[in-house]
């Protein structure tokens, strides 16, 4: 009886998604490697409290517009984004934008697990202490066990919470990962191919996490795999060779998508 | 003929060798080379490989072995008058008959003639070849000297001839050995191989040889003077070992010269370290592509300047100026114009050495920075951390072990720097930890104890053995614990 409400109540969320407010707001955005043109003129926007999965063929573009949303390209020496990003309606590329603010609430979590040379704890704890989120012992043992618990790591490493992060396996490292972004509660949480590197079971366990975590955070997921996409997202943005080709709700885009080269896409046709 | 000359044959026949091997490789496969398991290279280069490769090894070995064959030879043909003075006059009297033998070569039948007769003087007649003589020739280095002339052209002769028809049984045994299925490609590999493991032996062995001679001196300067005195004493004063007079016994203290050593030593990493570490975290992290590839040849220029140099500029520049400003100093406070620091100083010496480490100290920690994958950076990024806090929270405590590694390779060249200090820091051997004053350290008195006409056999000479040894063995677990450490690094990431 319960399983069925929490169906029904999904369900009648993802026919309100086009009710559902914009956290983000992608408008004209080009990014430009020195020369070269990686993505051109992408309008996407980004759903609050939805997964939202970028799909498409290697060196589309989805994974240097995932990065534009937390500014991420800016480390890369000779990276030039043009357009305007909004996050709750403010300029993130303004000058006046702190981009370590911005990155506090535009979490990102990598493909390969990256967890710090240093203990669970101290991995955690890494993001709350730079922005001073907290003061006490206390505090940080209560946002530590709430971050671990949110990433679903918490019972497998509570007992050796000064152990090296990098002793983990690789998908509890992932999950590490996971939990060190959800310590400085971010809004929008970025993540990069974050199963690529894991199997099967270990991918399963984060695709549930991304499940729970959708009802505190918005997330934009980059994917190759299409099942992925499906199982994890409400909209899904299908990009090809720099473009966005379309961008739908998940369930229409699998079933009944309006461009041609999604279809192929996803019918494996192409990519 | 000579060396060299053989040489090139054995060249040339080893290079025919490689052209018949390759054509005769051809010509057994009939046309289809893919019938043969080696390419016709392959067997060229084996036949060349045997053709020269034993050639040339006899003829080191020969080139060697003769001149001590002859020598020994031409010691036992001396005089028994000469033989009873005792080994040193024999070896004077086989010098002699040497320089003769060379003269002879030079004189003409008639001088020949009137030599052997007695009617001429030897030394003037080679005096006049150019060709100086130490004392009065004696009747019988003339026919010593004849004998050594022969002995040495027989043996050319005969080196030349066995060393040639080496060669060509070498080659004639590879291009007999020549098939479709001969694997010439494995046995050129193994002997590429053989190659690479003598050169890396050679520099292995010349290693345990300096290591050995200088242990064999040491031991002698230990024989003189105990080393409960050396390691422990307190007092540097070796005295000059006057001729005959063997009670003036000096003191060999070494801890006055380790203590100058090693506050030089930190005084120079004082400076070169925090600028050397900031210089590289600049480089890795905040320098552009394009300042990076100019800023960072120009620091490395640094490491290419002659330590000579920097002791020039310790010498002239920098230990008057702090010889200078330190007088003033006083006098604007005191009224006392005098300098409180000395132009030769711990202090001079310990910043120009600072100067020189600094790009050994940017250079390695630069490539330790460098080698934390960018993952970690990303990750602190993403999380919102600047990039001085990546630095300072990730980076640098991921690099730690490898630059603590870097800086003791640092301090173990620090250690052994000797043309900086020659020049700069003094030659007072003293125990005292005032930084403005002279001090002296190991290297110093190295090179003091080594120059000037000394007598060898003392222990005022052999001492610098017995520091050379200690240096040594300081700036070896110096560079075993950095290795150890370094290499405990890389196996954190992956």
């Amino acid at each position: 009886m319960n399983m069925m409400s929490e169906a029904a109540v999904e369900k009648a969320l993802d026919q309100k998604m086009n009710a559902v407010p914009f956290k983000m707001i992608g408008k004209d955005v080009s990014v430009y490697y020195g020369e070269k043109r990686a993505l051109f003129d992408v309008n996407l926007n980004v759903r609050e409290n939805t997964v939202t999965a970028l799909i498409g063929p290697s060196g589309c573009g989805k994974s240097t517009f995932l990065r534009t949303l937390n500014r991420m390209n800016d480390t890369i020496d000779n990276c030039r984004v043009t357009g305007k990003i909004t996050l709750d309606e403010e300029d993130i590329y303004d000058p006046a934008i702190d981009v370590v603010e911005l990155r506090a609430r535009v979490g990102m979590v990598f493909q390969k697990p990256n967890p710090f040379p240093k203990s669970i704890y101290e991995n955690v704890s890494y993001g709350p202490k730079i922005h001073g989120l907290a003061r006490s012992k206390a505090d940080f043992d209560q946002i530590v066990e709430q971050s671990l618990q949110k990433a679903g790591l918490w019972n497998e490493v509570k007992d050796r919470l000064h152990e090296p992060g990098t002793g983990l396996s690789g998908g509890q490292q992932q999950r590490l990962c996971i939990a060190r972004a959800v310590a400085v509660s971010p809004e929008v949480i970025l993540m990069d191919e974050p199963c690529s590197a894991l199997d099967p079971i270990a991918t399963a366990k984060v695709e549930e996490l991304i499940h729970e975590l959708r009802t505190n955070f918005t997330i934009v997921i980059v994917t190759h795999s299409m099942q992925q996409a499906a199982r994890v997202s409400q909209r899904t943005a299908m990009f090809h060779l720099g473009n966005l080709v379309e961008e739908n709700d998940t369930d229409k885009m699998f079933t009944n998508p309006d461009d041609q080269r999604t279809q192929d896409y996803i019918m494996g046709r192409f990519g | 003929m000579n060396t060299s000359l053989i040489l090139l044959l054995i060249m040339i026949v080893g290079f025919a060798a490689y052209l018949a091997g390759r054509s005769r490789a051809i010509a057994t496969s009939n046309g289809k080379l893919s019938v043969l398991h080696s390419l016709p290279g392959y067997h060229g280069t084996y036949a060349a490989i045997c053709a020269i490769i034993p050639a040339v090894i006899v003829l080191a070995v020969w080139a060697i072995a003769a001149p001590a064959y002859i020598d020994s030879g031409l010691r036992n043909a001396l005089p028994e008058t000469v033989l009873s003075q005792g080994a040193a006059t024999a070896e004077l009297a086989l010098g002699q008959v040497k320089s003769v033998a060379n003269g002879l070569n030079l004189l003409d039948d008639a001088e020949l003639a009137a030599l052997n007769n007695g009617s001429a003087n030897l030394r003037d007649v080679l005096a006049a070849k150019g060709v100086p003589l130490a004392g009065e020739g004696e009747a019988y280095m003339i026919k010593s000297a004849a004998q050594f002339n022969q002995m040495t052209a027989t043996s050319r002769v005969l080196m030349a001839v066995v060393v040639l028809l080496i060669a060509a049984a070498g080659a004639v045994f590879a291009l007999r050995g020549i098939s479709a299925p001969f694997r010439a490609r494995n046995q050129v590999e193994r002997v590429m191989l053989w190659t690479l493991m003598l050169a890396s032996s050679i520099a292995i062995l010349t290693t345990i040889g300096i290591v050995g001679s200088m242990l064999s001196e040491a031991i002698r300067f230990f024989n003189s003077v105990s080393p409960a005195s050396f390691f422990f004493g307190t007092v540097w004063d070796p005295r000059f070992a006057a001729a005959g007079s063997e009670a003036t016994q000096g003191q060999f203290g070494l801890l006055p010269l380790l203590a100058g050593t090693l506050y030089i030593a930190f005084v120079a990493m004082l400076f070169a370290v925090p600028i050397g570490l900031f210089a590289a975290i600049y480089m890795s992290e905040y320098a552009r592509p394009a300042v990076r590839s100019i800023a960072k040849p120009l620091l490395e220029i640094l490491a290419g300047i002659p330590t000579i140099v920097y002791g020039f500029f310790a010498l002239v520049t920098v230990g008057p100026f702090l010889r200078d400003i330190s007088a003033q100093m006083n006098g604007l406070i005191t009224g006392n114009y005098v300098s409180f620091i000395q132009a030769q100083s711990v202090l001079t010496a310990g910043i120009v050495m600072g100067i020189m480490l600094i790009p050994f100290v940017s250079s390695l920690s630069d490539d330790i920075i460098t080698q934390v994958p960018r993952a970690l950076r990303d990750g602190s990024l993403g999380l919102g951390a600047t990039r001085s806090e990546t630095i300072k929270k990730v980076v640098l405590p991921a690099a730690l072990p490898g630059i603590v590694g870097a800086l003791l390779l640092t301090a173990s060249r620090a250690v052994g720097e000797t043309m900086i200090v020659v020049l700069a820091a003094g030659v007072a051997a003293r125990m005292q930890l005032n930084p403005f004053e002279a001090m002296t350290t190991v290297t110093v008195k190295i090179v003091n104890q080594l120059t000037g006409d000394l007598e060898f056999n003392s222990p005022q000479t052999l001492v610098a053995f017995a520091l050379g040894i200690t240096l040594f063995c300081i700036t070896l677990c110096l560079n075993i614990y950095a290795l150890y450490i370094v290499r405990k690094y890389r196996e954190q990431y992956e």
